[in-house]
């Protein structure tokens, strides 16, 4: 019973992400914008009054090798399913690495603990679900802010969606040890943006635009393995050193 | 800002790498960046104070070492885009300037912040005689590596930097985006106003 619950949410989730899909053009990726400015306005005030305080603290009180661990451990926890998402791209040399790679932290970097693979030349690829829909020809879709999570788009919620299921976190039992670890990784993360979140009040005209222009495009060159093909701007922006000077 | 002695004093050190990358003429563009990255990281590690965030001290650095290869001009007139051609002299100027201080301030923060890293360039795809193109190259440290790619354009014998990418994000791009938002919303003079109001802010916070 709960479990066919669990599906029908799933499936309305579903369509009403694909009916989102359709509503983003390329001249607007972001239609719910009125929307996504409050959530912004949200998260950017719980990072402020919470989530950046605590961090602080956990920068300037854990010492870095323990830091260091956790990230290890969290980083880990998300390889097997790179690996996995390596395949379903149709990387088979690149998935078996990354296999070698969760194999060999998981057993002699002790859970993860000590990141060995590395050292050992196994660099990490670090896929996700969202690269791989990406990958096979799924756009981005409409532009999305969640509440606590932030940016993301249509097909990258489907992704962290899957993301979830496939990381070990989610096999971690009981729930509180679970909640803890997820607890622990998201302000190791926060962490460790700090210095790059605190850049951005001064740089950014427009916080939220930046972001989300920010965001777009390093999903899509994560997409395309850091080298997309190029795009143009359109002609009248384009620079003529003919007409100027 | 800087005391008139100052600013000869830094001029004349822009001059001096001028020349010196005149000489390194005919260099391939990812050997180009490599002696500048290298140049800028080897600059940072020996100097404690720029470690410990000394903004005079690393602006000095950015303006010996950086700021004679970039095309600062270029990069503003691709970042206002369609708008460039509507703006007056006098407001390129101005945009030009403004952009300048925010990118520089901006560079300086993530300076102060390299350790251990090192630059790892990708194999170039690029033939002899293009005059623009793409190098790419991983800033490798603890942690993930961080993809710092670049567009070069030769003008002479030198090369020239447009435009950056960080993580896959490239600047111009980014900031065509805002640009054109608050052009839009309130014309050239006011996004000129409204970067002349960060760079404002961001000395005041400096102290």
């Amino acid at each position: 019973m709960k479990r066919s619950w669990r599906g029908l949410i799933g499936l309305t989730v579903l369509i009403g992400l694909g009916w989102l899909q359709g509503c983003a053009t390329a001249q607007n990726p972001d239609p719910f914008e009125t929307v996504n400015r409050r959530v912004f306005d949200f998260n950017d005030r719980v990072d402020e009054v919470v989530l950046v305080p605590v961090a602080q603290s956990y920068r300037d009180w854990v010492p870095q090798p323990v830091r260091t661990g956790i990230r290890n451990v969290a980083s880990n926890a998300t390889d097997g399913w790179s690996a996995i998402n390596l395949f379903l791209q149709g990387r088979g040399g690149d998935g078996l690495s990354e296999l070698t790679r969760f194999l060999t932290n998981s057993t002699f970097g002790l859970l993860g603990v000590l990141d060995i693979a590395t050292e050992l030349g196994l660099e990490r690829y670090n896929e996700d679900f969202g690269q791989t829909l990406g990958k096979w020809g799924v756009g981005p879709g409409a532009y999305i802010v969640w509440p606590f999570l932030g940016p993301s788009s249509v097909r990258d919620s489907i992704g962290t969606g899957a993301d979830q299921w496939g990381s070990l976190e989610s096999r971690i039992t009981p729930l509180t040890d679970r909640y803890a670890f997820t607890a622990t990784r998201l302000l190791d993360t926060r962490a460790r943006l700090l210095g790059a979140t605190g850049m951005l009040d001064s740089i950014a005209l427009d916080k939220y635009s930046f972001v989300r222009n920010g965001y777009l495009q390093r999903r899509r060159s994560l997409v395309y393995d850091g080298n997309p093909p190029e795009e143009e701007p359109p002609p009248e922006d384009r620079y003529d050193p003919a007409a100027d000077k | 800002m800087f005391s008139k002695s100052w600013r000869s004093l830094l001029i004349g050190a822009a001059l001096g790498v001028a020349v010196l990358s005149v000489q390194a003429a005919d260099m391939a563009a990812d050997a180009f960046i490599r002696q500048v990255s290298g140049d800028v990281i080897d600059a940072v590690k020996s100097d404690k104070a720029i470690q410990a965030g000394d903004f005079k001290k690393v602006v000095a650095l950015v303006d010996a070492r950086i700021l004679p290869h970039v095309d600062f001009h270029r990069m503003t007139a691709s970042a206002v885009g369609r708008y460039w051609r509507q703006a007056s002299p006098e407001q390129q100027k101005r945009l030009e300037d403004e952009f300048k201080i925010l990118l520089v301030r901006t560079y300086s923060g993530a300076l102060a912040q390299i350790k251990d890293q090192v630059i790892d360039l990708k194999p170039l795809r690029a033939k002899p005689e293009d005059t623009e193109v793409v190098v790419r190259s991983e800033v490798k440290g603890k942690g993930e590596p961080i993809q710092l790619d670049y567009r070069l354009s030769k003008s002479g014998e030198a090369w020239k930097i447009y435009d950056v990418n960080v993580l896959g994000v490239w600047l111009v791009e980014t900031y065509r985006a805002s640009f054109a938002q608050e052009i839009s919303a309130s014309g050239i003079d006011g996004l000129i106003k409204k970067l002349a109001d960060k760079n404002k802010a961001a000395l005041a916070a400096k102290g």
